[in-house]
């Protein structure tokens, strides 16, 4: 399944200071998986926004250059990756940041990543010349 | 023959690889177009691949399974999208029931391979888009068993050393 580009990657409020993101109520760990998981800076910032699950959609649109559709889409993104939810309350629907599914998701490509990195070494001793008759191993490292 | 680098997208779901060999495009492209070196590193070798059909065409199918060290297998499937030897190949890979037989509503990774050839050595870019986090944490779930048994392998080879 290829996941559709939103297209609005890096514009308006790249580097922007953002005030009361409500960061205090996640732990160290949940700050960095989150600052350095997220690559797109309108979607991460949407996450920091979102932690007190306060704000709707239309209230988060105002506070970027872009249209209602377009944060819309960024919303929608996030929460099929599972990083945040949306609940209605009356006529809004809030959106909330769902930390726990950021560190899962973290984590299952660290481990993906492991796999990956290992069929790698395994391609590569394919590719090795046939090696002599010698037990010994190829040399791992430099793998970081 | 290295890794030289790794791009985590937690916002899209999706895992990007590139890797750098010592040897020509055509011969890179072996790992995928030959099912027996495939079976060889598709696997790890605590659940080895038996490639059963391999037909990597624009709607072909791959059809595997891996026995894990209890003798159970797990079967799985590839739809080819796009094949353009040495080149490119794009599939979906699914899992199957125990006959071999996609299973319908399963979710599926989407998998992107390049490859690049310069002065003799061969970049290789591998692109994998996961479908939800739950089917990320399930295709973990059958490698983080192996991950763990290789590390304990490499643990014993090194104390043996």
């Amino acid at each position: 399944m290829v996941v559709d580009q939103v297209g609005v990657d890096g514009t308006g409020v790249a580097g922007a200071p953002v005030h009361d993101t409500g960061l205090g109520e996640l732990d160290d760990e949940g700050v960095d998986v989150l600052f350095h998981a997220l690559a797109d800076t309108t979607r991460r910032d949407i996450v920091r926004r979102c932690v007190r699950g306060e704000l709707s959609v239309s209230r988060l649109a105002h506070a970027y250059p872009m249209s209602f559709a377009a944060v819309q889409k960024h919303v929608t993104v996030l929460e099929r990756a599972g990083l945040v939810t949306k609940q209605r309350r009356g006529r809004e629907q809030l959106v909330r940041t769902e930390p726990d599914a950021v560190r899962r998701a973290r984590r299952a490509l660290d481990q993906l990543e492991t796999a990956w990195r290992e069929r790698v070494d395994r391609m590569s001793e394919l590719l090795a010349p046939a090696p002599a008759a010698s037990p010994r191993r190829p040399m791992r490292g430099r793998d970081r | 023959m290295t890794v030289i680098r790794v791009d985590k997208d937690v916002d899209n779901l999706s895992l990007t690889v590139v890797a750098e060999f010592a040897a020509p495009i055509e011969r890179v492209w072996q790992l995928w177009a030959d099912p027996r070196q495939l079976e060889r590193w598709w696997g790890p070798p605590s659940y080895p691949a038996t490639v059963e059909r391999h037909e990597l065409a624009p709607g072909g199918e791959v059809t595997y399974f891996m026995t894990g060290p209890d003798g159970g297998r797990s079967h799985g499937w590839w739809r080819i999208t796009s094949a353009e030897p040495p080149w490119s190949l794009q599939f979906v890979d699914g899992f199957a029931d125990h006959d071999g037989v996609p299973q319908e509503g399963q979710p599926t990774t989407a998998i992107r391979v390049e490859l690049t050839e310069h002065e003799g050595i061969t970049q290789m870019e591998m692109r994998s888009t996961f479908a939800s986090l739950e089917h990320m944490e399930q295709v973990v779930e059958m490698g983080a068993v192996e991950v763990f048994q290789l590390a304990v392998g490499q643990a014993d080879a090194v104390l043996a050393g």
